[in-house]
Parts: structure tokens; C-alpha cells; sequence
């Protein structure tokens, strides 16, 4: 039964289903000639969001506007609102666009393809669950796919529909569609997408939109508003760490005080334990107000008001949070910056950082590197111009309080205003990481204030400290390597420790993701761990994929060239994948693990390790032997 | 552990924790905001918003009403007794030149009519009053260029707005700095349709005007649309005849300049059953919208709502 009919039939089962539905805000990226308009046309006429008068309006306008021909709606004129736009024919700005199905309501942020798009769709990607990125199945992945599954990624929209459309003109082929779902995935392997569906479309004549597609029975999934109404996006948002921004102080008499504000992320429950940021006082909440009634919880993004048990002070720009799970706090920002002004940053001038509830002077102290978008490559820059995309360093008067963007979207984020003009000029994402400044501690760097020399160390051990890097694909036996060896070299009266991709991403790396970005910082932390163990005198054993070689060779001057000794666990893939009873190898050949090294993106194997291991010709004993023989020939006795 | 397939929020309760969140951003970062009341069902839905936001205390900024002298008494009537009843401060502003002038919709157009009676009328108000931020009830789905604006308006110093300049709207972080002499127009309900306000309505249980409700009332037909005869002073045409009529109104403008539609429908369900199935937008209803394509745009960017 349709919406209209059920309306028609009993309204009131139809206002009990829309007083429960959900919402899913999404996005639009692609150009004209992807057929984005038609795409939207298509859903929103097809769910009937298309008032009589509208269409007349409509044909009106496409008559004097229209880019179709002649007698054609031109669905882009439904969107394109303004005066300029039309009489250009372009696209300026975000539209919001809205309709419902008996599932859900939609809000759909359309950005347009060409112009500036760097900056609408990154504004249209902020509040958004969810992107449809089109494909022209007759050109396939281009440049621009890239560019905006890269802002996309970059905003955390943590799931993405790749809408190969036009399938009409090449002949519903699945070859071409097989062909362009393989490219997707192979450039969505570098991207932190948690959930990616590709499917081949035809907005144009309706196949796979709202109903599934005649012209091609080999599709089995679902169709694009299916997908649309069933993704599940509730569970997306951070319901662990409990911040809660004061917002407003709500004080009609002396008898009432109470801290309003929407709660970024966490639940937050009567009776909990609270610190207030950034003054330190403790109180617990007393009672969670709205107009309706107290209530027991509140949880994102509802706005309420809390009353603390005792008397602290607290004002806007606070920060109301569990004792035990409090925000990053620093002067020193690691973000990722769009920039959106005309005017072109300025290092020497201070900006208002805008984060929360609370406005700080910051100054940009550094840019690392610019993405260039036409080549995906970065650049050294000196300054950034409007839709540049950057790595900074941001330097603020005062300590600010945040989370990693990826983790959490309400505390990461952030908005950069000129002083001066009030101009909103840049958005930002902070990376949860202080600044890495390159070559500022190095292997002998920190110890020389240590009244304890690497000399006594090893004297008092009996050792020399080395680290064993072990590299090599998944499952080709690294772990149960560094286990042994571990064992072996204990049991002879050594100190030796293995710190192994597990180990580490439970603990020290758990904010960490699959990214080439973020797999290069997990080897990072893993040689900064490598150095202290070997700086403490402990051998150390560390087993990682650890696929790029520059992140190896950076692990190399971390660590030390002298104790660094790279062993490649050199097994053959299919040996790897066989013996993988997760079947994680599987996962990634089917595209639902989009970063695999060897599968998704390459391994690149070691050129001059210093000891190869054939794993799967030799027994893990033979190994151990031969990894001891090479500590020994490295003086690792000499104590 | 916790059950977090729990925490979901239903659409209604999203859009009014995104008002609420709107709502209290302006008082906290304004010095002196501003309500503007239109009486109608969107200005009703704001209102309760409001009172939501900043609960249990009162609202922290007047209310101000427009009164081009056209509007529907039964609307007047309604304005003061919600006011009186919940204690709101009421702003009632009035372009007594203009009144003074006869400046009226049928002699003057409803262009011009619109432009002198609201829009200077507003601009002068706000002028007036040195009004930083002003809140009104339209949402992104009324109109094409309303799709476009955000929720945070910047407007300059005449109040104008430049659909080009935008400010970026990003995440919840709006922009809320202004110069002095400029301020900022803001749309609580920016994300809302109309399905939800009526949605909301029917919840919350919010008292609207009887006028959005089916009765008998005399109407004359005009350029295919029925206006109500609402006091002596609509100029009946040769051959025109006031006829009782079963209508009721979509939305609530001038009442010359505001068509009603024949209909039924008095309960809320009934009123939310005839929208979906009908086949013509709301501002239909609205004549100043269709003097021209991008008619709206041009009015904005002059400094109407």
C-alpha cells in the first residue's frame, strides 16, 4: 500500500507510522553529466514530492532555462533555486531537498559537481549519514570520482553508495559494471569508508531507484532507495564518551540553575558522577529538565538541560563530562583544514576558532601539506586559497578541548571566522594527534638528560638492545615467530618483549583505523615502542604487516639503523590464505574489507632485509634458530 | 552494558533537539534577538519550540508581529490572547505612513503593497529597535530559494541579503558574529516540512488559528482562487457576490491576498489526510509568490523573510 493510500484509508495508522519514522540525511556528488539532477528528479517524482504547481512552475522554467531540449522536464531546475544559477545554467550552492517514504524521512544536501564543489560538498557532507557518488558507467572511475569519495571520506560520512549510472547506455552490460566495481574498490581501499555498496542504475528510466531494474537480472541487491531506507545510521554516532557542551544557562530564579545544551556524544544519566572542564569542579547530575518532564538518560543530539548537585560554577563554553573519560585537551591542534574564503590564509593573523560552545584566538602555525586535487598527491604550500584542502598545525592562546574527528564528529570538528569581516573561512577536523614534528626526538634525542647511560643498561642486562622488525603478509606467520623466538631467548636469560598489530590496537592504537594514513601511524607508534623498549635495554620483537617500505625505513631512524634488523616473513599468498580460518582473506577479495594489503593494495616486499624467511618451507623452530643466529652475528650477547 | 540500540531518536525528536539547540545558540550569543510572530501554524510550532528551549524559565527575547492592517481578525484575536495567557512580550509594529497614505493591496499591487506594508515595515522595526538576530518560522521546503539560505542569515546593513555571499554552514557551528548594524535572521525550522509541522502539531497538541480548520465562510471568487470577505473594506467587483462557502486556509497571509480552499477537513487528522493527498504546494495558496519566476529570491534579497 502506498503512502496516499494508507493516508486515504486509516490517517491515523498513517500519523502513528510518522510520529516513529526516522531520518537520514544524505548526499548528492557528482556533475550534471553524471545525471545528479535527473537521479534526484527521478526519486523525488517517483516518491511523489512534486507538487502539481511545482511541475508547472517547472515546465515553465525549463522553457526558458531548461538545458534537456525542447518539450523535457529539466529536473536541475527543481533544485537550482536561484536567479543566477538558472540564468547561467550552473549550480552555486547547497540545496536541501525533502521527501518521505512510509520507512523514513529524507534530507538530501545537493551540492553542485563543478563549481567550488570542494567547499559545498564539504559543507553539505557535515551533517550527512550518508553520500551517493555517481559514475557515468560510460567513463567510469575519473579524477573527480576520486576528489569527492576523498572529501567525503575526509568529513566522516561513514557509508557510501557508489550509483554506476546510465547503465541505458551500455547496454545494461555487467562486464562494464563488474569492470567500474572493481576500480571502486580499488581506490576506496585508501579511503575510511566503514560501509561501501556499489550498484549499476539508470535514473533516467528508473532501473534500481525505487524499483528493482528489468534490463538486468544479474544485479541481485537491493535498489537505491531500499538501500536508502533500510542502512542502519543510529548506532553510527559515539554513545561512550559523554560530553556535554554548556550551551546556555537557564536561571529564572534563585532556585533554579540549570546548564542547557545538546549533548555531542555519550549518555549521559541522573546520578552520574561529573567533571566540569575546564575548571576540574566534580559534582553529579541531580536531574536531566525538559518541558516534557525529567528524564532518566539523554543521549545525541537531544538538547536538555542538567542540574548539578551542588553549587559550581559553570558557564558557556564549559564542558560537563565523566571523570573517568575526558577529552583531549592542548594549545597544539593536528587538523585537517578546507579552506572556503576568497581571501587566502594569513599565517600572521589570529582567527577565532570556533569548536562546541567555545570561541578561541588560534593562529594556523603550520601547513604540512596541501592535497592536490587534481593530482591526489601532496604539496608543500606556503598559504591555502579557497576550496584547498590541508594538513595544519593550529596554535591557540588557550587550551582547547576535543576528540578525534573520526571518533567523534561534535567534539572534532571545528570552524575558523576572520576577525575582522566575521567571514566563516575555514572548516576543520582535528586529527586527536598533536602535531608529529619530524626529527625532533630521535634514537639518542631524550636519553642525553638521563643520568643512566645505554652503557649501564647494558651492562646490567647483559645485552645489546635490537629490535627484530618482522614484516611479511597476513598470516605468513609472523606472531607465532616472535612468540617462539620470545620464549626461546627468555628461557636463555634474556629480556626480550614482542609487541605485535593486536597488541598494539587494543591499547595505545585503539583510535586508530585501516587507512594507508592511519596504518602508517600505527608503524610510527610501533617504532616510538620499539625505541623505549631497546633505549630500556630490552630486545624487542616487532611483528607488523607492515607493508610500505617508507613507513619501514621511517621505523629504521626511529629505532636506529644499527639495532634495526628487518626480517621478511616471505610466504606465498595463496599459502597465506589458506591458512586463514578467518577467512579474512576471503572478506577482502569479496570488496567488504576495503584495506588488505596484498589483496586491495600492494605489499611492497622488503629489498635488502637482513634475514629472509621462507615460512612456509621451514618449520617455526628453524626460523627461531636462525633469528637467534642473527642476533648473535649483531653482537646481541655482547653485554 | 549499555543498550545502545536504544538511543535512537525518531525525526520529530531530532528536528526539535536541531531547534532547540538554534534557539538557544541566539540567546546566548546575541545581545538583542527577536521573534518575529506571524500567528500562523510555523510561527505556533517556533513558539512551543521556544518555550521548550529555555524551560522551566521564560523566553528571553519579545515577540514582534508585523501588522500590515490586512490580516485576518480572527488571527489578531488569536496573537493576543496566546500572549496574554502565557506572558510573552509582544512587539506590534505598523507603517502609520503608509496607513496614513492608503497604501492598500488591491490599488497598489501586491508587490508594491508587500514591499511598503512587511518588508519597510520590518527593516524600520528592526532599525528601531537595534535587533541583532531575528527568528522567523519559514522552512527550506516552502520555496526554491529558501532551500538555499541557511539557517543563520547574514544580512547587512539595509538588512539585505546576497544569495552569493553566503557564510558556510558547517556541522552545528554557526556563525553568529556580526558588525554593528548588521545582523542575522535565523530559521529554527529550516529542516522541517510541512508534513512535520503538522505532525508536531497534532503531538504536542498546539492550539492554531480556527482558520486553518473547515467552516463556512463568506468567499468571493477571484483569478481562479476564493477570498474571504473578511470585513467591509475588500472592493467587490462588478457581479461579485460573497457566498458561504465550507473552506479552510493552507497558510495564513493578508487576507485579500490569501486563497482558501474548499474543504471539509476540521479535526487535525483530517487536515494532515487532505495535504498529502492534495496536489498543489502551500504557497499556491500565497499570490505574492507568483508575480514572477525567482519572485521570492527578489523579495529576500530586499529584505523580506
Amino acid at each position: 500500500m502506498t503512502q496516499k493510500d494508507l493516508a486515504a484509508s486509516d490517517i491515523h495508522a498513517y500519523l502513528e507510522q510518522h510520529q516513529q519514522k526516522d531520518v537520514l540525511r544524505f548526499l548528492t556528488a557528482g556533475s550534471v553529466d553524471d545525471g545528479k539532477s535527473t537521479l534526484i528528479g527521478r526519486l523525488l517524482h517517483d516518491c511523489s514530492q512534486v507538487y502539481d504547481d511545482q511541475l508547472d512552475t517547472l515546465a515553465k522554467d525549463s522553457e526558458r532555462h531548461g538545458t534537456t531540449g525542447k518539450g523535457n522536464m529539466d529536473f536541475a531546475l527543481l533544485t537550482d533555486g536561484l536567479l543566477a544559477e538558472r540564468e547561467q545554467g550552473i549550480t552555486i550552492d547547497v540545496a536541501y531537498r525533502y521527501f518521505t517514504t512510509e520507512k523514513r524521512k529524507f534530507i538530501l544536501a545537493d551540492s553542485p559537481g563543478h563549481e567550488q564543489y570542494t567547499r559545498n560538498m564539504a559543507t553539505g557532507a557535515s551533517t550527512c549519514d550518508l553520500a551517493i557518488i555517481l559514475i557515468d558507467a560510460r567513463h567510469g572511475v575519473t579524477m573527480q570520482t576520486r576528489r569527492h569519495s576523498l572529501i567525503v571520506s575526509l568529513l566522516g560520512v561513514k557509508h557510501v553508495l557508489v550509483a554506476v549510472n546510465k547503465m541505458d547506455l551500455v547496454a545494461w552490460s555487467q562486464e562494464v559494471f563488474e569492470t567500474i566495481r572493481r576500480d571502486t574498490i580499488d581506490f576506496a581501499t585508501k579511503l575510511d569508508f566503514v560501509d561501501l555498496h556499489i550498484m549499476p542504475v539508470s535514473a533516467l528510466e528508473g532501473d534500481n531507484i525505487v524499483h528493482r531494474s528489468e534490463h538486468m537480472p544479474w544485479y541481485t541487491g537491493a535498489s537505491l532507495l531500499h538501500h536508502l531506507e533500510s542502512v542502519h545510521v543510529a548506532s553510527d554516532r559515539n554513545f561512550i564518551d559523554m560530553r556535554f557542551p554548556v550551551q546556555y544557562v537557564v536561571r529564572p530564579d534563585l532556585d533554579f540553575r540549570g546548564f542547557a545544551g545538546t549533548l555531542a556524544s555519550g549518555v549521559v544519566r541522573k546520578g552520574d558522577d561529573v567533571v566540569v572542564l575546564p575548571s576540574g569542579a566534580r559534582s553529579r547530575v541531580a536531574s536531566i529538565v525538559t518541558y516534557s518532564g525529567e528524564v532518566a538518560a539523554a543521549w545525541p543530539p537531544m538538547a536538555v538541560t542538567l542540574t548539578l548537585e551542588d553549587e559550581v560554577d559553570v558557564s558557556r563554553g564549559d564542558f560537563i563530562v565523566h571523570p573517568r573519560n575526558i577529552p583531549e585537551h592542548s594549545h597544539d591542534l593536528d587538523a585537517m583544514l578546507v579552506w572556503m574564503a576568497e581571501t587566502p590564509l594569513q599565517r600572521d593573523r589570529q582567527y577565532w576558532l570556533r569548536t562546541t560552545t567555545r570561541s578561541v584566538p588560534v593562529m594556523v602555525s603550520d601547513v604540512s601539506y596541501r592535497i592536490d586535487l587534481a593530482t591526489m598527491r601532496q604539496s608543500q604550500v606556503e598559504t591555502l586559497h579557497l576550496n584547498d584542502i590541508a594538513r595544519v598545525a593550529i596554535a591557540s592562546t588557550k587550551p582547547i578541548y576535543y576528540d578525534n574527528y573520526q571518533r567523534n564528529r561534535g567534539t572534532g570538528c571545528f570552524v575558523l571566522i576572520d576577525r575582522i569581516s566575521n567571514e566563516t573561512v575555514a572548516a576543520g577536523m582535528i586529527s586527536g594527534r598533536k602535531a608529529i614534528r619530524p626529527h625532533a626526538h630521535k634514537a639518542t634525542g631524550d636519553t642525553q638528560k638521563s643520568l643512566v647511560t645505554l652503557e649501564d643498561r647494558v651492562r646490567q642486562l647483559g645485552q645489546q638492545p635490537l629490535t627484530l622488525w618482522l614484516t611479511g603478509l597476513a598470516k605468513s606467520g609472523k606472531s607465532s615467530i616472535a612468540y617462539a623466538l620470545e620464549k626461546r631467548l627468555v628461557d636463555a636469560g634474556r629480556v626480550a618483549k614482542v609487541i605485535d598489530g593486536s597488541a598494539l590496537r587494543s591499547g595505545l592504537s585503539f583510535d586508530l583505523g585501516f587507512s594507508a594514513e592511519d596504518r602508517s601511524e600505527n608503524v610510527r607508534r610501533a617504532a616510538e615502542v620499539a625505541r623505549l623498549l631497546n633505549e630500556t635495554g630490552v630486545i624487542c620483537i616487532a611483528a607488523f604487516v607492515s607493508p610500505f617500505e617508507a613507513d619501514r625505513e621511517e621505523a629504521r631512524e626511529t629505532i636506529g639503523a644499527e639495532r634495526f634488523l628487518e626480517v621478511f616473513c616471505d610466504a606465498p599468498i595463496q599459502v597465506c590464505e589458506a591458512r586463514d580460518s578467518e577467512d579474512a582473506y576471503g572478506r577482502a577479495r569479496r570488496g567488504e574489507l576495503t584495506y588488505f594489503p596484498g589483496i586491495t593494495v600492494p605489499y611492497e616486499a622488503p629489498t635488502a632485509p637482513a634475514l629472509r624467511l621462507a615460512t612456509h618451507e621451514i618449520e617455526i623452530d628453524a626460523a627461531v634458530d636462525r633469528l637467534v643466529d642473527l642476533l648473535e652475528s649483531r653482537g646481541m650477547t655482547r653485554g | 552494558m549499555t543498550d545502545k540500540l536504544d538511543y535512537t531518536l525518531s525525526n520529530l525528536e531530532q528536528l526539535e533537539a536541531e531547534s532547540i539547540h538554534i534557539l538557544r545558540e541566539v540567546a546566548a550569543t546575541f545581545s538583542n534577538p527577536v521573534m518575529l510572530y506571524s500567528i500562523g501554524k510555523d510561527s505556533s510550532v517556533m513558539l512551543r519550540l521556544a518555550q521548550k528551549a529555555f524551560h522551566p524559565g521564560p523566553l528571553p527575547f519579545p515577540l514582534m508581529h508585523v501588522d500590515t492592517t490586512w490580516k485576518f481578525r480572527e488571527m489578531i484575536t488569536f496573537r493576543d490572547r496566546v500572549c496574554a495567557e502565557n506572558g510573552f512580550r509582544l512587539i506590534v509594529e505598523k507603517n502609520e505612513q503608509a496607513i496614513r497614505d492608503g497604501i492598500n493591496p488591491f490599488d497598489h499591487g501586491s508587490n508594491t503593497y508587500t514591499r511598503i506594508m512587511k518588508t519597510e515595515t520590518l527593516k524600520q522595526a528592526l532599525t528601531k529597535h537595534g535587533f541583532d538576530a531575528a527568528f522567523g518560522g519559514a522552512r527550506r521546503d516552502e520555496e526554491k530559494s529558501r532551500a538555499k539560505e541557511r539557517i543563520f542569515s547574514f544580512r547587512d546593513k539595509h538588512h539585505q541579503w546576497d544569495p552569493k555571499r553566503q557564510r558556510p554552514e558547517l556541522w552545528n557551528l554557526y556563525n553568529t558574529r556580526v558588525n554593528p548594524g548588521e545582523s542575522i535572521r535565523v530559521f529554527p525550522l529550516s529542516n522541517w516540512t510541512e508534513l512535520d509541522v503538522w505532525l508536531y502539531i497534532h503531538l504536542e497538541n498546539i492550539e492554531v488559528v480556527p482558520l486553518y480548520r473547515a467552516a463556512m465562510r463568506p468567499v468571493v471568487e477571484r483569478a481562479g482562487g476564493l477570498i474571504m470577505v473578511d470585513d467591509e473594506r475588500l472592493r467587490l467587483e462588478p457581479g461579485e457576490e460573497p457566498q458561504e462557502r465550507l473552506v479552510r486556509f493552507r497558510t495564513l497571509g493578508c487576507y485579500p491576498l490569501t486563497a482558501a480552499v474548499l474543504s471539509p477537513a476540521t479535526t487535525l487528522p483530517e487536515i494532515i489526510q487532505e495535504m498529502i493527498l492534495t496536489r498543489r504546494s502551500e504557497r499556491s495558496g500565497r499570490l505574492i509568490d507568483h508575480d514572477e519566476a525567482g519572485s521570492m529570491e527578489v523579495k529576500k534579497r530586499e529584505g523580506y523573510f
